[in-house]
């Protein structure tokens, strides 16, 4: 038997600010967090948050996550004490890279000062698994603890990993999510030399002119929670954890199947795995990468699962807003999509104003729009694709 | 001697300066003070030893490191050593 998962928490950290309910009220608004082709978290300075030994010893992606956690806990109503064993929580948050800057910092001292000058802090900052080992130590969490590592779909899949072990009963809450902070002169370096990321700095899913994605950093964490023991508590659901799909493309080391043979696979199988039909669904929230391979093979999956429907769908890409997020970018997107079903309104695609052939769907160009509520609570899904091939989607519901 | 007074409370300095770097409360570093009881651990340990050596050209071993217990052991052996 599985149990039915909820989510109690959110917490984000982004372009937009820092804090979940500035994402989704600055993306709903059509707001931009970008600038200079760059998504880079402004506003964040990690010790009005943390202390100053915790942000010492952590990479900004941990920094990103420690603080985006700790809003999901608090949001959560843990305070202090989680409701829970402590030996009944878990812990699985995502990254693509891992502690980048750290790396590309240590090289250098590597290089011009010698083995005896590096910090021994190096690895325990640069590891891709700091961020989950370093939320669990601040909230005592000590059940299964991991990082996940599929490139842009970690975060989703980080969510997906916690929805499992809450469903088998392993544990009674997971704190889950992602971070990235890849905007490092290597990562930009890099992603720019493989033609990823794009040259006009502005991101425009699905538009005929998109020309790579717009490289961002951040965090999203979400609690998850056992329904019952939520219930039993008296916790608020912020929305339902109901499916997840997961694939791979065995196609190419970057490029998606033109088909979308495995995002479509991924969709089906996340809906199978919530036990609802493809016709329940009223929202997407899109992996809508503004690369013009992502956005092409993405709309052919959406295509193909959803069929005469899919035109009628709205499609949106908080990537539009904030840009690419990478490991953390699923997971800050599965916080944005609880809240837009939370609040029954699909948030827009910035920058989306001329149509690309074949890629025909309702993209929400511009302005938010709310979503259908056809006498049940509305269903969306959040697709999540990375480099490897691999395939997340998560399916949510707004809360009964 | 006045100059071995003087590079001592250089060095007590420098240690205290160094351990409100890592993250620790200045009120709270006093001689007596245990790395265990500042959460000061080996890690930090390490760094200090880089920054004694960088400074005051003192080499100082993992041996020596795992020696120290309070915030006067390090102040001492660097003296010692520097002198």
């Amino acid at each position: 038997m599985t149990r039915d998962v909820v989510i109690t928490g959110l917490g984000a950290v982004t372009p937009l600010g820092v804090g979940a309910p500035t994402l989704i009220e600055r993306w709903t608004a059509g707001e931009s967090g970008i600038e200079d082709g760059l998504g880079r978290c402004r506003d964040f300075e990690p010790t009005d948050h943390i202390s100053r030994r915790e942000a010492r010893r952590a990479d900004r992606f941990t920094q990103l996550a420690l603080v985006a956690a700790q809003e999901a806990i608090d949001d959560a109503g843990w305070d202090a004490d989680p409701p829970y064993e402590d030996t009944d929580i878990g812990c699985v948050i995502g990254t693509g890279i891992g502690g980048i800057a750290t790396i590309e910092d240590q090289h250098i001292v590597l290089r011009e000062r010698g083995e005896a000058a590096m910090s021994p802090l190096c690895v325990p900052q640069m590891m891709p698994n700091a961020a989950a080992g370093a939320v669990a130590m601040r909230h005592g969490l000590r059940g299964e603890c991991y990082g996940t590592v599929s490139a842009c779909a970690a975060g989703a899949q980080a969510v997906g990993a916690g929805l499992r072990m809450v469903e088998r009963g392993d544990v009674s809450a997971c704190v889950v999510g992602g971070a990235e902070a890849g905007v490092t002169p290597l990562a930009i370096a890099a992603f720019g030399k493989m033609g990823a990321t794009s040259k006009s700095g502005v991101s425009r899913p699905f538009d005929r002119r998109r020309d790579g994605f717009v490289i961002a950093e951040g965090a999203g964490i979400l609690v998850l929670e056992n329904a019952e023991a939520a219930a039993e508590r008296g916790a608020t659901v912020l929305g339902r954890i109901t499916g997840y799909g997961a694939t791979a493309d065995a196609h190419h080391v970057t490029a998606p199947d033109p088909d979308g043979d495995g995002a479509a696979r991924a969709i089906e199988a996340a809906l199978r795995d919530a036990d609802v039909e493809p016709g329940a669904v009223e929202y997407v929230n899109a992996h809508g990468t503004s690369t013009p391979l992502n956005d092409r093979s993405e709309t052919e999956a959406i295509k193909r699962v959803f069929g005469e429907r899919s035109r009628s769908i709205p499609v949106s890409s908080l990537k539009s807003s904030i840009g690419h997020l990478l490991g953390a970018a699923g997971a800050v997107e599965a916080v944005a999509t609880v809240l837009a079903l939370r609040d029954g309104v699909a948030p827009p695609t910035l920058n989306y104003e001329e149509p690309d052939d074949g890629l025909d769907l309702d993209y929400v160009p511009g302005e938010s729009r709310p979503i259908e509520r056809n006498g049940r609570a509305p269903v969306a899904i959040s697709n999540s694709f990375g480099f490897g091939g691999h395939n997340v989607v998560l399916s949510m519901e707004a809360p009964e | 001697m006045a100059q071995a007074t003087q590079n001592k409370q250089q060095i007590e300095q420098r240690v205290t300066d160094a351990l409100v770097e890592f993250g620790e409360e200045r009120e709270n570093i006093k001689r007596d003070a245990r790395f265990e009881d500042l959460e000061v651990d080996s890690l930090d340990l390490v760094e200090l030893a880089q920054i004694v050596e960088d400074e005051y050209g003192v080499e100082l071993a993992d041996s020596d490191l795992d020696k120290l217990e309070t915030v006067g052991d390090a102040i001492d052996l660097i003296a010692a050593r520097a002198s």
